[in-house]
């Protein structure tokens, strides 16, 4: 296992390297997919070059990073590349430890099919970092030193921290991660779920042990969000970061274009809805939580992979790099791949995008021979397809917790096969 | 009736008595000996007293200059003058407001074989606004302005419209320089607290009055330059909270605004200079700028007392070399289809002045009427002789009863033109409309003199500038700027503003850079036509330049030998402004067609991703049990009423 991971990290370091000599490192800073105005490298050097002239970083509508991170880089800034790769590897700490959290996950039922050997669990955390250091998206995303990067580390780390129990470390990470972008509190309602799984504290009102836990994880998490804010504060003697930084995200002023929905549609909207659409699409990422952790109450990791592919498919700045986030969850759900019943068309279709969005780029701003909605309509196809994937996924999990259930093979009353149908 | 001519007689009571006094005092303190029958002045003049006062370095040197013409030919005309003022009945001196009125012009025939006319109107206002009182009678001051200014408590105002760009490697320096599109600047008194209200009331009045759009005149166009734009009249307020400096590169410049400006004249266009303001011949030119600056200036030599100045000049360049069919000839006729018949008779003094310098001999080109006046002084570092025309001396009109000068050219080719020492340029390199790169080059032509030049550049927000991309080369190596101050902008509500002092080395070109990201705006934020490109107003070069004339070792030309040998503090440097190219700066643009398209194909995507999540949360997966057909279902229906077993 670590004769693996090792070439793994070697090859994934090597690539890295290449890439940061090439002539391509460049051009991929520059590429709207990969950064967004909130986590640009450009915009956090200008941020330490304002702050070496004696101005606010957050006087201008450049700079749009925390604090901590800005003051976290002036002391790291002839390093960059190696703290981005070093992020890239803690990632992949991150799922060594994570098939614990799997080997839970067995059920005392029938359906050996379904039930993955402990030998298949035993590859699930090279092949998630596989998936991780090898994604092209990532691979992007580091090479343009999109600070994107650390925030996946955070909320692996954070994902770590969980998956070992230690509630303490857990919420710190969480509420750095929350620090960084707000959405990642979303992420609170899972965390919590699979602490109290782990304590075996059900979830019940009335018992005083799922209250005094719940109370003091809220407690932990919100004191490290409050240390962190004040010391932001401390640092820069203003509170200035707060609108520059949590204003910016939720009032989406910025409309460069991205893979996301939000910039063509609030440049083209109408003056006097658009305080109502905003609303709208921030409570849009925010308001599955609840349902969601309803619906998966049993299966917290789920509820995490769900909620971050939701951040990374409605926030209103996303890159490539959230994407690249989510997706390395993917090989961790191998035993719902029989499920899944449009990948080959959602793959397809990603793959074919990612192809297209330099391209209509290119003939919208340089050629002139396009314009924005051609941008636009491969944005919009993208997402349906990113959407088609998570709901596949989510149906494929519905699905095999059905037959884990039921068995695999249901029969009707007349003893014919049953089709499955939601109802 | 009688009233006001009385006032005329008092005015020119008082404008003998004036005159008088200005000569003595410069007898008293020039030690140069003056020869009584000669004419042409050639001593440099000492440094007008009203200028020595004023402390500052930045000070506009050329209105120094101005003033020092004006003393000399108060000179010149003293000598003609002093009857009349012995022969002026007796009116009692008892005129409290000592409000005044001159006025000028000036020709300069260009090395490019334009005409350059500079119309100079100055009116003296002695009031005093500030302590509350209510002004509330006007003699030669503009009401109109004159209240508006008492109202918001302005210090000082500077005001320019101008169509077309100044040729500065073509045509020289000009006497008042202005950038491209409309330029306002405004010092505040500092009792007004609420600067930025008064400032925005201000441009909504001032746009009522002059006709133009500074009423698009907002926070994200404003700046307040901390070292560009220092006072020039007397005071030394220099809190920057009290200045605010706009530009509307956009902005076009036409009779519209010619007409109320003309109105702030005493005598509008009825008489004097005015009268040859004629819009069809003014804007059929190849540069047109209008400008109004108000000052508080010394009233007199010892500075007790101020008394408020307002200059109104007005700049025109006539390409009349290639509509005169290449013929090198021009007349106050052909450029203005008018002549001058009389001086405005509210004026103390009116004059045309015609630069000579070049033809010291007749050489050249031929001026008729001749005039026996000649009047030196230097202007812009550069010592210029002019023809001066006395308007107020009807002598001067001749038998015909108007005065139409005539210069006609003897030589093809004009000698060569001495090459502005301080020059800049501004472009945008790059393509596509992701990002771009301002160029601003800034020349120094002196050939060893290293100069520091002070540049503003104001970039409007949605150009996002990159401050830590900037760099200052000279001569292929680094030139660290020794002063930078730059405040970036706030997206919808301010523009960048950077500042730098730079030093320029002798004879080098000095190149600013600085990279840029163009943003996507909101649909209804772009101007109409947005693909024609959004305006970058001119960036702002202010420098005290090393003066040609100290420059000048060149021991040829015929001067005493007393005033040669060192070159005097005053002439050393003089003040400067440049103004570069405005930029169009393309931006991309969305679909204008498509605002609902966008909203229901996004909505719809959301929707997608809703619903199927919603699908998925609410519904549970269960058996499909064939459900019976129709006919079926039809037969069990009546089955049950008949209450047979049902199939």
């Amino acid at each position: 296992m670590a004769a693996p991971l090792t070439l793994l990290l070697i090859v994934a370091v090597t690539i890295r390297a290449v890439l940061f000599r090439s002539s391509l490192a460049e051009l991929i800073p520059e590429r709207v997919e990969v950064v967004s105005p909130l986590n640009a490298w450009k915009r956090v050097v200008e941020g330490l070059a304002l702050l070496d002239l004696g101005v606010s970083p957050y006087a201008g509508d450049v700079f749009h990073e925390t604090p901590l991170i800005i003051y976290f880089f002036h002391f790291v800034i002839d390093y960059a590349e190696i703290v981005f790769m070093v992020m890239g590897c803690v990632f992949l700490l991150q799922f060594r430890k994570q098939k614990y959290a799997l080997e839970a996950e067995r059920y005392p039922l029938d359906c050996l099919e379904l039930i993955r050997t402990p030998k298949e669990m035993y590859y699930i955390p090279l092949k998630v970092a596989m998936f991780y250091l090898l994604n092209p998206f990532t691979i992007l995303s580091c090479v343009a030193k999109s600070t994107c990067g650390l925030n996946n580390a955070v909320i692996a780390l954070f994902i770590l921290c969980t998956v070992k129990g230690s509630s303490l470390m857990s919420a710190i990470f969480l509420a750095l991660a929350t620090y960084q972008s707000i959405y990642p509190l979303t992420l609170f309602a899972p965390a919590l779920l699979y602490l109290l799984q782990r304590l075996y504290i059900p979830v019940n009102w009335q018992r005083s042990s799922f209250w005094l836990f719940t109370t003091q994880y809220t407690f932990m998490y919100l004191g490290s969000l409050c240390v962190m804010v004040c010391l932001s504060f401390f640092l820069l003697s203003s509170w200035d970061f707060l609108s520059s930084v949590y204003g910016f995200i939720l009032s989406v002023p910025d409309l460069t274009p991205n893979i996301g929905l939000f910039w063509y549609f609030f440049a083209e909207m109408f003056e006097h809805f658009r305080l109502f659409f905003i609303c709208v699409f921030q409570i849009n990422v925010f308001f599955y939580t609840i349902p969601l952790s309803i619906k998966l109450k049993e299966h917290p990791i789920f509820l995490i992979f769900m909620q971050i592919a939701i951040i990374s498919i409605f926030k209103s700045y996303p890159t490539v790099g959230d994407i690249a986030l989510y997706m390395a969850f993917l090989p961790a759900w191998n035993h719902l791949y029989r499920f899944l019943r449009n990948i080959f068309l959602v793959s397809v279709v990603l793959l074919a995008c990612s192809a297209l969005f330099p391209v209509l780029w290119h003939l919208w701003i340089y050629a002139g021979s396009a314009n924005s909605n051609f941008y636009y309509a491969i944005t919009l196809l993208f997402n349906v397809a990113q959407i088609l994937l998570v709901s596949d996924y989510f149906y494929a999990y519905l699905r095999r917790e059905h037959h884990l259930t039921h068995g695999l093979y249901l029969k009707r009353k007349d003893g014919s096969e049953a089709t499955l149908v939601l109802k | 009736m009688a009233a006001h001519r009385c006032n005329i007689f008092m005015l020119v009571f008082v404008l003998c008595g004036l005159t008088y006094v200005f000569v003595r005092a410069d007898i008293e303190d020039t030690n140069h000996v003056k020869d009584a029958e000669s004419v042409a002045v050639d001593i440099a003049p000492k440094a007008n007293i009203g200028a020595s006062l004023r402390s500052t370095k930045t000070e506009d040197q050329t209105q120094a200059a101005e003033e020092e013409r004006q003393w000399e030919a108060t000179e010149v005309k003293e000598a003609d003058r002093v009857p009349d003022t012995m022969q002026t009945p007796d009116v009692p001196p008892l005129t409290p407001a000592k409000d005044q009125f001159q006025e000028e012009l000036v020709i300069r025939p260009l090395h490019s074989g334009d005409i350059y006319a500079s119309f100079q109107f100055r009116t003296m206002w002695d009031t005093d606004f500030l302590r509350g009182s209510k002004v509330s009678h006007y003699r030669l001051f503009p009401k109109s302005l004159g209240q508006v200014i008492s109202k918001f408590s302005v210090r000082e105002l500077h005001i320019s419209f101008t169509q077309g760009y100044w040729r500065t490697m073509q045509w020289g320096q000009p006497f008042l320089p202005s950038p491209p599109g409309a330029e306002l600047w405004v010092w505040f008194q500092d009792t007004v607290t609420d600067v930025d209200g008064a400032w925005k009331e201000l441009t909504n009045v001032l746009s009522g009055i002059f006709c133009a759009s500074l009423n698009f005149i907002d926070s994200t166009n404003t700046v307040q330059p901390s070292a560009s734009f220092k006072p020039l009249g007397l005071g030394n307020v220099t809190d920057q909270r009290f200045l605010r400096y706009a530009v509307l590169p956009r902005e076009i410049v036409c009779t519209e605004n010619l007409t109320p400006w003309k109105k702030l004249l005493p005598c509008g266009s009825k008489a004097g200079l005015a009268v040859l303001m004629k819009s069809e011949k003014l804007f059929h030119s190849s540069f047109h700028s209008q400008a109004l600056h108000f000052r508080p200036v010394c009233q007199d030599w010892k500075c007790k007392s101020t008394v408020w100045e307002l200059r109104q000049t007005l700049n025109v360049v006539f390409d009349l070399h290639t509509s005169g069919q290449g013929k090198r000839e021009w007349s106050l006729f052909k450029m203005f289809s008018r002549t001058v018949t009389e001086a405005c008779p509210l004026a103390s003094s009116s004059k045309v002045y015609v630069d000579v310098t070049d033809n010291p001999q007749g050489e050249l080109f031929e001026l008729s009427p001749t005039t026996p006046l000649l009047s030196q002084a230097v202007v812009l570092g550069d010592r210029r002789t002019y023809s001066v025309y006395d308007l107020t001396n009807q002598a001067t009109f001749g038998q015909t009863r108007s005065l139409n000068m005539l210069l006609r050219w003897r030589a093809a080719e004009s000698g060569d033109m001495l090459r502005p020492l301080l020059h800049g340029e501004r472009y945008v390199a790059g393509y596509g409309l992701q990002t771009g790169e301002i160029h601003t080059l800034m020349y120094n032509n002196h050939p060893y003199r290293a100069f520091p030049v002070l540049l503003l550049d104001t970039v409007p927000w949605y150009l996002r500038l990159y401050i830590h991309t900037l760099t200052v080369t000279s001569k292929g190596r680094d030139n660290k700027p020794s002063y930078i101050h730059y405040q970036p902008s706030k997206d919808r509500l301010r523009p960048h503003l950077l500042e730098m002092l730079v030093q320029l080395p002798p004879n080098s070109v000095t190149e600013v850079t600085m990279q840029f990201e163009r943003a996507l705006l909101k649909w209804t934020e772009y101007t109409p036509d947005p693909n024609h490109g959004f305006y970058v107003g001119s960036s702002v070069i202010s420098a005290l330049v090393p003066s040609v004339v100290a420059m000048d070792t060149n021991s040829t030309r015929e001067c005493p030998l007393f005033s040669s040998f060192f070159p005097c503090k005053e002439e050393s440097s003089y003040f400067m402004r440049v103004y570069t190219e405005p930029l169009l700066v393309n931006l991309p643009t969305p679909d204008f067609s498509m605002p609902y398209n966008v909203i229901c194909l996004t909505c719809t995507v959301v929707a997608v991703g809703y619903g199927s999540l919603y699908n998925l949360l609410t519904r549970t997966f269960q058996v499909e049990e064939p459900s019976p057909g129709l006919a079926k279902r039809l037969a069990n229906i009546i089955r049950r009423l008949r209450g047979v077993p049902l199939l």
